[in-house]
């Protein structure tokens, strides 16, 4: 029951927090990537902000063996720099530019969104259930290295 | 307009506050989406209804912040195709990297990790490079 109270919380800081940073807004975030045009460096601020808090929260979390609540803490981060990372980050930025929208932010703008942005996460569930198919498809086409 | 950056650090403080509690109260990495594809393509477990509630969370409070707030349009486009397109490389691509803004972005750059570094540089840069085609050369967006 306390693992659904605090999910709530931290999906409500950081659902007010999109909304308030105007990550929502898709001409902040096309402004941001737009070097070449009308360059808006608002999500820079936003990136940096929320890194600070996250970054004192992972020193915490080194020195404990389970969170507050007693669950187990993410293991090391992987090393691993794959294929899969390349272009799945390459496919999703080619995305969040067209439409200015990345997951987070579809999902605290549906209130708002209007029936554009629920075109956008129609098919960007769609491209989610894909994606377990294209990724086996990418395992199988290189023997494991 | 010249305060934007002051809205946006105060928002990415409650963004970043958001995975920290989700952390070390969860023990959970805060990526959105992680936690909408686990959700779609039934890998949830029992961890579904934390993730649930946890979206609920996200829909809701910018329900609750809008009376009090500024201008909320989110701008965006009509042009359905660029949705389609779009909405589809997004939700791909994110599974495929097992990452985004969040979890990739703030949660992984923030524990130094490189696969977040490696994916933030990709996003960014393909996302750039994109905005510079279909904004200015083919003039879509």
């Amino acid at each position: 029951m306390l693992r659904l109270v605090f999910s709530f919380i931290a999906g409500g800081l950081f659902g007010g927090g999109l909304f308030i940073s105007g990550m929502t807004d898709t001409s902040k975030v096309q402004g941001w990537l737009d070097v070449f045009g009308a360059w808006d460096p608002t999500l820079a601020f936003v990136m940096g902000g929320a890194m600070i808090p996250m970054a004192i929260a992972w020193l915490v979390a080194r020195k404990r063996q389970s969170s507050v609540l007693g669950v187990p803490l993410p293991p090391a981060p992987s090393r691993e720099i794959d294929r899969k990372l390349i272009l799945g980050s390459v496919l999703f930025g080619i995305g969040w530019g067209l439409a200015g929208l990345c997951p987070g932010p579809s999902i605290a703008a549906l209130s708002f969104g209007g029936s554009g942005l629920y075109v956008f996460v129609a098919a960007m569930l769609t491209g989610m259930v894909v994606a377990p198919f294209v990724r086996s498809r990418l395992d199988k086409a290189v023997p494991a290295e | 307009m010249e305060q934007d950056w002051i809205w946006g650090l105060i928002g990415g403080l409650l963004i970043g506050t958001g995975g920290a509690v989700y952390l070390l109260f969860n023990g959970r990495i805060m990526g959105a989406s992680g936690i909408i594809g686990s959700l779609v393509d039934g890998s949830a477990g029992n961890l579904k209804w934390e993730r649930l509630v946890f979206l609920a969370g996200v829909v809701l409070l910018p329900v609750l912040l809008m009376p009090v707030y500024r201008e909320v349009d989110p701008h965006i486009t009509d042009n359905t195709a660029v949705l389609v397109a779009a909405g589809l490389l997004v939700g791909l691509g994110t599974r495929l990297a097992n990452g985004c803004t969040s979890g990739h972005g703030v949660c992984g750059m923030s524990r130094l990790s490189l696969r977040g570094f490696v994916a933030t540089i990709c996003y960014i840069f393909a996302g750039g490079v994109g905005v510079l085609i279909f904004r200015h050369l083919l003039g879509v967006i």
